[in-house]
């Protein structure tokens, strides 16, 4: 079976990952990341996907997948199960962005999220020159488009982990398909971000189990 | 795709003639014959096989035809077969007749020894771990110590977990399909009624009719009635029969068989009773009313605690509201937390529980893939 060719980003998240570690990857679809990092890396790969012709490809390929919720997906696994879990491009979808985080942050190590920014300048300047809801580059969906989908930049995110006492340890960005090197005025020039996420390690939650 | 495995024959295995078989009820079963059917080819290290688990009224026939003017294949004949989910070009699959049953394994109906007359209500007891305890002798007959797979739905899906959870080192995948670890009170209530409708019948002699004419068969056509309605759907009652008339344009105003479905449940019961025997009925629903693997084990994770080597394929229906969903999920939950690497999939359908015998087209993609995968990984 040949390698699909993975999207720019999930390229950019796959470098992030060592060999033989293990990896949930939350809203896996047909599984392109998963494959690629069981094959090229030897990573235990598992994945929680909703929507049935996804877990059916994801089965034809080999690959482990539980059907059904992000949330209920993750509660299965215990604590540190995995050395990451991977959120890539689902974040605006959420209902409970802050609850998911926490239960990533639960069942990995270390949490590797990218999401699509609405900070990006042409965003601003569409809001600004045309008095629509601006559509991100790399997500463009209307304001009506199903499912619902909350706008957030990557300042917003930044202050979000700061207030829950989790600390971004790697960043990346990417201007549409490339990766760029961006030290100043992130949030005006990148269109999607990619955080890895750990916890601080004396912040421990209300909801953690022992 | 559509090759079938052609005329295929049921054998007999015989054991405990010596020593007893021992039944978990503490009762005891002196000799114990299993019926069983086999397809395919055992490759040379014995690591090809599968053991298909039947359902509540199956039998050990789950494919090809037993003659060539047989009428119908197996009950699994879709699934099984050559370049079918279980491609008997490279599985060995085996299904045996469950303890209890009345398709040639050992049951009520079968002759007790002591008396040189049919056990009826003299049969012990039996569960769903000594059916299991009974295809583990299969299997040493067989001499194969590990099963690449067990798999089955319904009961069939109970006993694969019994298998997964008390003899997980001769277990290497397991295919649960809608099912559950534990019958639900509801689940016990049907299995009653049914038993009552069998109880009522002045024919049923408690449990002593072999020699007579008159059969228990309308408590036990009553029993499936029952059943019938539970393996299927608000949905697929309406579309398979809505409101329509049997037979006439009008309303009789009488007590006759008037509407489709009445007249499909009429006819499955009555047909059953032609296939069935009352005492099993009584039997397999106790022993599925038994099953309870949290009960066993404290919590559904602790009874796989020695399991974590299987790989799992969980199957259930969205429109099964018998074994409703949430014991699959339940499961899968218990399974990851065991850390079995489990693939569960709840299959969007509205054909209610019968679903695990009609989607086939999924069941065979998914089961097919799911098979493929292990075969790279162990044959």
């Amino acid at each position: 079976m040949t390698i699909p060719s993975l999207r720019p980003d999930l390229q950019a998240i796959a470098r992030l990952i060592p060999p033989s570690s293990s990896v949930l990857d939350l809203g896996c679809g047909e599984g392109d990341l998963l494959l690629y990092l069981a094959r090229q890396k030897g990573v235990r790969v598992r994945g929680i996907e909703l929507a049935e012709n996804n877990v059916l490809a994801c089965v034809r390929r080999g690959l482990t997948v539980r059907q059904g919720r992000l949330e209920e997906g993750l509660a299965d696994y215990p604590d540190a199960h995995f050395d990451y879990v991977i959120l890539s491009q689902t974040l605006p979808f959420l209902n409970d962005p802050g609850a998911v985080l926490e239960e990533m942050l639960r069942v990995g190590r270390r949490a590797i999220v990218s999401f699509p920014n609405w900070g990006y300048w042409r965003c601003r300047l569409d809001l600004l020159l045309t008095g629509c809801i601006p559509q991100a580059p790399d997500l463009p969906q209307r304001w009506s488009d199903p499912p619902r989908w909350q706008a957030l930049t990557i300042t917003d995110f930044a202050r979000f982990t700061r207030e829950r006492g989790i600390r971004i340890t790697r960043q990346i960005y990417l201007d549409r398909d490339r990766v760029v090197r961006i030290r100043k005025f992130k949030n005006l020039l990148a269109t999607t971000a990619i955080f890895q996420l750990e916890k601080t390690s004396q912040t421990s939650s209300p909801g953690q189990s022992s | 795709m559509t090759r079938s495995i052609g005329i295929v024959e049921t054998q007999y295995v015989t054991f405990a003639e010596q020593e007893p078989f021992q039944l978990e009820s503490g009762a005891t079963l002196s000799p114990v014959t299993l019926a069983y059917e086999t397809y395919g080819t055992l490759n040379a290290d014995r690591s090809n096989a599968i053991l298909i688990l039947h359902a509540f009224s199956g039998s050990a026939h789950a494919a090809g035809r037993h003659h060539p003017d047989d009428p119908k294949p197996g009950w699994w004949d879709e699934c099984i077969g050559p370049g079918k989910a279980f491609d008997t070009d490279r599985f060995f699959v085996i299904c045996s007749n469950v303890l209890g049953g009345c398709y040639g394994s050992t049951g009520p109906s079968s002759i007790d020894p002591s008396t040189g007359k049919p056990y009826g209500l003299h049969f012990p007891v039996v569960t769903i771990g000594d059916m299991v305890n009974a295809q583990v002798k299969l299997l040493d007959h067989l001499g194969i110590d590990v099963l690449l797979c067990a798999a089955g739905g319904s009961m069939g899906g109970m006993q694969v977990l019994e298998w997964a959870a008390h003899h997980p080192e001769r277990v290497r995948s397991a295919i649960p399909i809608a099912t559950t670890a534990r019958h639900s009170p509801m689940l016990i209530a049907f299995s009653e009624v049914g038993r009552q409708a069998i109880y009522a019948d002045p024919n049923w002699h408690q449990g002593d009719y072999y020699h007579r004419a008159q059969k228990p068969d309308a408590g036990l056509a009553v029993a499936r009635m029952v059943g019938h309605i539970t393996y299927l759907s608000e949905q697929s009652m309406q579309q398979k029969f809505g409101r329509r008339l049997q037979g006439r344009e009008r309303y009789g105003y009488e007590f006759q068989t008037e509407f489709a479905v009445e007249s499909y449940l009429k006819y499955n019961g009555s047909k059953f009773t032609r296939r069935f025997d009352a005492n099993s009925y009584l039997y397999i629903t106790k022993a599925m009313d038994y099953f309870d693997l949290v009960a066993q084990h404290g919590s559904l994770a602790a009874a796989f605690a020695h399991s974590s080597h299987i790989k799992f394929l969980v199957l259930s229906f969205t429109s099964d509201w018998l074994y409703p969903s949430h014991h699959s999920k339940e499961l899968v939950r218990a399974l990851t937390a065991a850390g079995c690497d489990v693939t569960y999939l709840d299959i969007q359908s509205d054909w209610g529980h019968d679903a695990f015998l009609l989607e086939v087209d999924t069941m065979t993609h998914l089961i097919g893939s799911f098979l493929d995968q292990l075969a790279k990984e162990v044959l």
